[in-house]
């Protein structure tokens, strides 16, 4: 296709599509990342919906969107406010206009503008007037009737013609950003492979939208945002859910064990069940269990027999588990738990982010019950540290819980694909076949690691269980030994600092304010910490991803600096932990439980309250 | 299962090192004896035997048993016990469990199991009472049991454990007594034969807080009048002395005595334990005394298909089609591009 209008160039744009449950909004925003991934930028995105499949029509609450930020250069967060709104309806407008940049542009879908529509809304008449959008570039486009009119050869039935319309839109934001049809057209080969016509159908609505926009010049000068610089190397776009489900199918090769998932569906962790579900071809043995508790049990027993032990849930359903988290704890089994967060409590905002687990991961069990806590803070990391979650239970003989929330699950951005000759080896602790009687809870010296001896194996039976044993399996009610075991148990954890990473500034070692968080915050974090350096402030930015042990290096790196604050999405639960942890320091907290991530401007606005505090 | 031509095991290799710590004459004993006999019969390497459990009295049943052992959690026993045979469908997977254990706490995890048929064998102690917790009243306590929870009598229905079973599609039921440990060891060996969750439950007795439940119909002297041991492809007779027989008379079973209206043992209804229909199964499960005697013995024993062993060929039938072969060949599937 080519083209004859204006291109100016832009560092980086932001745009967010919006619509009815069931206008295929997710689909289209996903569509749009994967064809700026495949033309080089680099991206970040936010799908945002709502918990019901197909909310009333028309409402405010039905609404749901897809952000994507794409640059030339790198970019660490979907972007706060954006430069493209495209709204299917004027509930769209509704929920979205104050997310747009002043000035910017929106697309809607002009058939769409009815009485009945714009009153459900909660307009009276004209949302542009009423939401004061006069100023922006409003392009109302007949999207419905122009859909009608190109398919009305087709011979598709009324509803299936207008389930076209979010690719006539995404046609039209193809053209304001000079992109290409060829992968979203490939897509459609591929996926309407046995039903052509329908394939076809979205093709001529995604080249109908472009024209249109063309025709109408929608944009003055066109904006087109070119490769960003990325290191070398083979990219996939990947969601956190995905890449957390692989991270685990990586470790359990680098450590030659079958995988086996027990878990209950649950939004927004049943992405990893259904993606490991489907790895049969890689021996995942996938359980969906009766319900939060036989995931984690079935897990428990597959870990007792031998197998790299996963089980995947969120907030309500780490509630569940925590009876048999303490077995793990107790039994010391390698299992992998992972808590996608959500808003809570109860069932609170199940399709929103949250980071609110945290106290719970660390302390939501009876009894003294030490276990590895660790936090992946982008879509891509969920990767690596679903890796480091699987290696440390594994080697350790632990229960470790990995915290990833609803922003990491869903979000996507493009990801450098690791060779698995780069990844470590995971060398289980295994019970020796010649040392008899085992012993099940003798340990190492130094890691206070005990061995796995694994069901099969002539000459090591041996029973563990919930009540407190000995070094032997002995059942004991003796007080010397129970709390030479709570030690132990606790100083076994604690002695996981020597094998994770310490943490690391991103900026000048020294300053007035270190921005610290930890999980998918980290990435809002760092970028308001860059912008506030470029302004001239003395800031650096530290990431935590291991929460339980923490790091060895924290308070070397905290007393570096003047001021410390805390970004979070709860009400302040790691700079709780870490005034515990590391009392010697005073903790700034910012804050925010809406659902939402932060936006780097309130970040910035914080940290600048913070600095200028006396 | 890993067998060889004899695993030469007697019982004493199933004797762990552990004291047995369950009150003087209660029943457990009994079961422990009858299921050590049972071992040793089967030609399974002990490495191959796991026992899991959950809690209560008879949860404590892997620390007394030489094998791979693993004490759960109340109520949670047939999910761990799923993992462990679904991670591993060489192993021989036995759970130990209570009334209360199974079918309170553990009420979702016990039909889920049967439901999904993996192939475990669960031997089910009922006796009718909570003792760990010393006397509360359980799911299958009888109506207007008094107990320390239910001081003026409860006024809730037991659960019948067959019911349960057959409610839940299960493919084999067997009933025992804890002192019949000939016909217990018996029904052990059947249970593992069987392919698919086997429910044995056992009339237990637990001498401190329902002493005598089951005496009206376990007791030596009326325990061959009130009790028909159901044996496969025979007539249903019984009786001290083999007088009595049970037919199908409409819609129910009735009892008859042999002589009696002519009645020879050509009337009587042969057990079939493999007949997929499970409504003379119910029927017989349900019987109780004074109106019928107690079914004991295999009541039900259907081939099927069992969970572990359908992942296992899904996985080497997806594993033969699929190109990916490992985690290289996933991670560069689909939609990738290059940077240089």
């Amino acid at each position: 296709m080519t083209r004859n209008s204006k291109v100016i160039k832009r560092e980086e744009v932001v745009i967010r599509f919006s619509g009815d449950s069931g206008d295929g909004m997710q689909l289209t925003g996903t569509l749009f990342s994967d064809t700026a991934a495949l033309t080089g930028n680099d991206l970040a995105t936010f799908p945002d919906y709502p918990a019901e499949i197909r909310a009333p029509q028309g409402t405010v609450g039905g609404v749901s969107g897809f952000q994507v930020h794409l640059g030339h250069s790198e970019i660490q967060t979907p972007g706060d406010y954006a430069d493209v709104l495209v709204a299917m309806n004027p509930a769209a407008i509704k929920a979205n206009a104050c997310w747009v940049k002043p000035g910017g542009t929106i697309i809607y879908d002009k058939d769409n503008f009815t009485e009945k529509n714009i009153i459900k809304a909660g307009y009276l008449k004209d949302p542009v007037a009423e939401e004061k959008l006069e100023t922006y570039n409003i392009i109302p486009a007949p999207i419905s009737s122009m859909v009608r009119e190109a398919l009305k050869n087709f011979g598709l039935d009324a509803k299936s013609v207008l389930r076209t319309k979010n690719m006539f839109a995404l046609g039209m934001v193809y053209w304001l950003f000079d992109r290409k049809l060829k992968y979203t057209e490939q897509y459609f080969d591929q996926k309407f492979s046995d039903r052509p016509e329908i394939s076809e159908a979205n093709k001529v609505a995604l080249r109908k939208g472009f024209y249109y926009a063309e025709t109408i010049q929608a944009l003055n000068p066109v904006i087109r945002i070119e490769p960003a610089a990325i290191e070398p190397g083979t990219y996939r776009n990947i969601c956190g859910n995905v890449a957390t489900a692989w991270g685990l199918l990586a470790a359990a090769e680098k450590a030659r064990l079958k995988l086996f998932i027990g878990s209950y569906p649950i939004t927004p962790a049943t992405g990893i069940l259904e993606e490991l579900a489907a790895r049969k071809d890689l021996g995942v043995i996938s359980m969906q269990a009766e319900d939060e508790i036989s995931g984690i049990c079935s897990a428990l027993g597959a870990s007792f027999a031998g197998r790299l032990a996963v089980t995947s849930t969120s907030g309500p359903g780490m509630a569940l588990k925590s009876e048999a988290i303490g077995l793990a704890v107790m039994a010391e089994l390698p299992v992998v738990i992972v808590d996608v967060q959500r808003g809570g409590p109860s069932t609170g905002l199940p399709t929103k982010t949250e980071q609110a687990d945290l106290m719970q991961a660390l302390y939501g069990r009876h009894g003294e019950c030490p276990l590895v806590v660790i936090a992946a803070s982008s879509s891509g990391d969920c990767f690596h540290f679903a890796f480091e979650a699987a290696r440390i239970a594994l080697e350790h003989m632990t229960p470790v819980i990995l915290l990833s929330d609803s922003l990491l699950a869903n979000g996507s951005e493009p990801w450098k694909i690791p060779a698995m000759s780069e990844l470590p080896e995971i060398k289980p602790p295994y019970a020796d076949m010649n040392k008899i009687p085992f012993l099940p809870y003798e340990r190492d010296d130094k890691t206070f690691v005990r061995n796995w001896a694994i069901p099969g194996t002539p000459g090591l039976e041996h029973r563990i269980g919930g009540l407190e044993k000995t070094i032997k399996g002995t059942v004991s009610y003796i007080p010397e030994n129970h709390e030479y075991m709570v030690k132990t148990r606790d100083a076994k954890i604690a002695a996981v600092a020597n094998f994770i990473p310490g943490i690391e500034v991103i900026g000048k070692y020294t300053g007035d304010l270190l921005i610290t968080g930890w999980g998918s915050s980290g990435p809002y974090l760092r970028t308001a910490a860059n912008e506030l350096q470029s302004e001239g402030y003395e800031v650096s930015f530290a990431q935590f991803n291991y929460i339980n042990p923490l790091p060895k290096n924290v308070s070397t790196i905290f007393s570096r600096f003047k001021k410390i604050a805390v970004g979070e999405l709860n009400l302040g639960q790691f700079a709780d932990y870490l005034r515990i942890k590391h009392p010697g320091f005073s903790y700034n907290s910012i804050n925010k439980v809406k659902g939402m991530p932060f936006t780097i401007k309130e970040i910035k606005e914080s940290c600048i309250k913070i600095l200028e505090a006396k | 299962m890993e067998e060889k031509i004899s695993n030469n095991h007697t019982m004493k290799d199933f004797k762990s090192d552990q004291e047995v710590r369950w009150c003087p004459g209660c029943g457990n004993h009994a079961v422990l004896n009858a299921v050590q006999k049972a071992l040793a019969q089967m030609n399974i390497f002990r490495e191959n035997y796991v026992f899991v459990s959950g809690i209560g009295c008879s949860s404590r049943f892997p620390y007394y048993i030489n094998t791979y052992g693993f004490h759960g959690i109340h109520g949670r026993a047939a999910a761990i016990a799923t993992g462990i045979k679904t991670a591993n469908p060489q192993l021989s997977v036995w759970t130990i469990t209570g009334d209360g254990d199974a079918l309170a706490i553990g009420g979702n995890h016990f039909i889920h199991a049967i439901r999904r048929n993996v192939d475990i064998n669960i031997i089910l102690f009922n006796n009718e009472i909570y003792g760990l917790t010393k006397g509360q009243y359980s799911p299958t306590s009888v109506r207007g049991l008094v107990t320390k929870t239910s001081p003026f009598g409860t006024v809730e229905e037991p659960f019948s454990v067959g019911d349960l079973v057959i409610g839940a599609r299960g493919k084999f039921f067997a009933r025992t007594i804890d002192t019949m440990v000939t016909l217990s060891t018996d029904i052990y060996v059947e249970a593992e034969r069987h392919r698919g969750t086997s429910v044995v439950e056992v009339l237990q007795n637990c001498v401190i807080f329902n002493d005598g439940v089951h005496d009206n119909i376990a007791g030596k002297d009326v325990r061959a009048d009130r009790t028909i041991v159901l044996k496969h492809g025979k007539p249903m007779v019984f009786g001290k002395n083999n007088d009595k027989g049970l037919i199908l008379d409409g819609l129910k079973i009735k009892v008859v005595r042999l002589g009696e209206n002519n009645i020879t043992e050509k009337d009587l209804l042969v057990h079939d334990a493999t007949e997929p229909n499970p409504g003379i199964h119910y029927m017989l499960s349900n019987m109780k005394y004074p109106d019928y005697p107690v079914a004991l013995g295999v009541i039900r024993s259907v081939e099927g298909r069992t969970y572990d062993a359908d992942i296992e060929k899904q996985i080497s039938d997806i594993q033969n089609k699929s190109r990916i072969k490992c985690m290289d060949d996933l991670l560069m599937s689909g939609s990738t591009w290059k940077i240089k």
